[in-house]
């Protein structure tokens, strides 16, 4: 096969991708399009195998297969709810494969006669630096959503100094490598320094932030294929690599607007170490009630609309089949249920639609923020199960509230709302939250699960 | 201009096309799906593996290079088969209206 005729190849690999996610537009034929860019990413590997022909075949073929039936079987395995994980993972590799192969085109092409041309060296360079970063990174957003490590934030005196030194140096290792100095231990430095400053700059970073933290990765990934494909000299690379970094760079800005806060303070500011301070201002007043499942479940039969408002809570319990089983319930009793998701809710971009597209809740019945808040005024009941800061009324009101300003789903407004909680252990922001305090919320003590499954029954009792 | 200037320049320019098709087709993605939008491009920078195969599959390696590429098409295929299987998986789920069936699923899987 000829140059040209796989380059044409290559082409119709493009297309299949950008119909791919053309086809995301619409949740009733997504998946269709995400099978025509399985099928085009399939010709893209055969075209470049018989490009390459019958060197280290086989040794690309056990590659293929470690590889691959790792990825078959983490992905068939994997539950629902480790879907943010098992997104960073393979987000992980990607960017840790791209740095891989700057290192093996630089260990090629020093021993030429001749500097190597300024923008494949950049290119090896920027690579390397981001595709080290992205894996180091994922591997820490991984061992965070998994609880190999601990949720919160870690920081110490001087972390933004120290990291920005590790980042300044990696740095200054590409330049003097792009600058002509012919040493490829420039490269391993450049490598070591971007696999620390990505563990370094994920760990700060708590778990609520994931969504921001997880979509960025995912841009930089693609960033540092982009890259790969101006080292190859491989348009497929280029593209596709780049359509990922502008989609995950948007993505990233979406959720950045819509928690009301700058990337820059989202990824620097190691939110949720503000505690003790915050909590002070806060100016509702006021006991907190606690109710039975009984209680709420009267109030649920006889109630014209329910609106369920899940949150990272209703994951971690698992709940989303015991909630959907309440909906069901309830609609076989007349009584209209929607569900109303926060752009922001759980661990990643859109997660709670998909726990509950798993638990079989039609889409249809998922409403985005503002169609939600249109409706909080004539619901009954909010139903507010593992949700805390994303109904916060302090984001609207109170100018000391570190959430001040972040757009909330306004469940205030509504007649009644019932809050499904643990305890009152502030939530993973460590802010106090005043909505539990106001005359119109009660809370439901215990585990998301349980509860949900309580309400059931006393439903089903009446 | 050089052959390879020539080439650059052209590699900038789908470079800066595929960015602003990037925006503009994922503008058009609603809130529903970030989720598997972002699993999905996730499966796309699979890509990588063309370039990892081209690696690995050049003549004349050193042990070096044999074993970074080998390492490279390992990482990159685990990227690819899980990227586009998990998305699948996700995308299956997403249902305008429930298959007709009698008991409720729940506690399901």
């Amino acid at each position: 096969m000829g140059a040209d005729a796989t380059r044409l190849a290559y082409l119709v690999t493009i297309v299949t991708f950008i119909l791919a996610l053309r086809f995301l537009s619409n949740p009733a034929h997504a998946r269709r399009g995400n099978q025509i860019g399985a099928a085009g990413m399939i010709g893209a590997i055969v075209v470049t195998w018989i490009k390459i022909g019958t060197t280290s075949w086989w040794a690309i073929a056990i590659g293929m297969l470690i590889g691959g039936g790792f990825g078959a079987v983490a992905a068939r395995k994997v539950k629902m709810t480790a879907m943010p994980q098992m997104v960073a993972l393979f987000n992980g590799v990607g960017g840790g494969a791209a740095a891989l192969i700057a290192l093996s085109e630089l260990h090629r092409i020093l021993p030429e006669p001749g500097a190597p041309k300024v923008d494949i060296s950049v290119a090896i360079a920027l690579s390397a630096l981001i595709g080290s970063i992205s894996f180091a990174g994922s591997m820490v957003a991984f061992a965070k959503l998994q609880e190999l490590i601990g949720g919160r934030p870690i920081t110490y005196a001087g972390q933004q100094v120290v990291n920005g030194a590790i980042f300044a140096a990696a740095l200054a290792a590409g330049i003097a490598l792009v600058a002509g100095v012919q040493d490829e231990w420039l490269l391993w430095a450049l490598i070591g320094g971007s696999l620390l400053f990505g563990v370094l700059f994920v760990l700060p970073i708590g778990g609520a932030d994931m969504p921001v933290v997880i979509s960025l990765l995912n841009a930089f990934t693609g960033l540092a294929v982009a890259a790969g494909g101006f080292e190859l000299e491989n348009n497929v690379l280029i593209v596709s690599g780049m359509l990922v970094g502008a989609s995950g760079t948007l993505l990233t800005l979406m959720m950045g607007r819509a928690m009301n806060r700058s990337i820059t303070n989202v990824l620097f500011s190691a939110f949720g170490q503000i505690t003790a301070g915050a909590g002070a201002t806060t100016t509702a007043t006021g006991a907190v009630r606690p109710t039975t499942a009984d209680d709420v479940a009267v109030m649920l039969a006889y109630a014209q609309k329910v609106v369920v408002v899940p949150g990272y809570g209703m994951a971690v319990a698992q709940a989303q089949h015991d909630v959907r089983a309440l909906a069901d319930l309830l609609e076989s009793r007349g009584v209209e249920v929607t569900y109303a998701i926060h752009p922001v809710a759980g661990r990643m971009p859109g997660h709670m639609n998909v726990l509950l597209a798993e638990a079989n809740v039609p889409y249809p019945a998922l409403k985005e923020m503002d169609e939600a808040n249109g409706e909080f005024p004539r619901t009954d009941v909010s139903l507010v199960i593992g949700a805390n800061d994303v109904v916060n009324p302090d984001a609207r009101s109170n100018q000391g509230s570190p959430i001040y300003g972040m757009p909330i789903l306004n469940v205030d407004q509504s007649k009644a709302v019932i809050v499904l909680k643990r305890s009152m252990n502030p939530g993973f922001a460590g802010i106090d939250n005043p909505l539990f305090l106001e005359p119109n919320t009660m809370m439901l003590f215990g585990d998301a699960k349980e509860s949900v499954a309580k309400l059931t029954a006393a439903v089903k009792a009446l | 201009m050089s052959g390879h200037g020539a080439l650059l320049v052209f590699e900038v320019t789908i470079l800066v096309l595929a960015i602003f098709l990037g925006f503009e087709v994922i503008s058009k993605v609603p809130t529903l799906l970030h989720t598997p939008l972002m699993s999905g491009t996730n499966a796309i920078h699979g890509i990588v593996i063309v370039g990892a195969m081209i690696v690995l599959g050049l003549p004349d390696k050193s042990t070096f290079m044999w074993i970074v590429g080998f390492g490279a098409v390992v990482l990159a295929s685990a990227n690819v088969v899980g990227g586009f299987v998990v998305t699948d998986r996700m995308l299956e789920m997403f249902k305008k209206r429930e298959p007709p069936k009698k008991e409720d699923g729940a506690g399901g899987s």
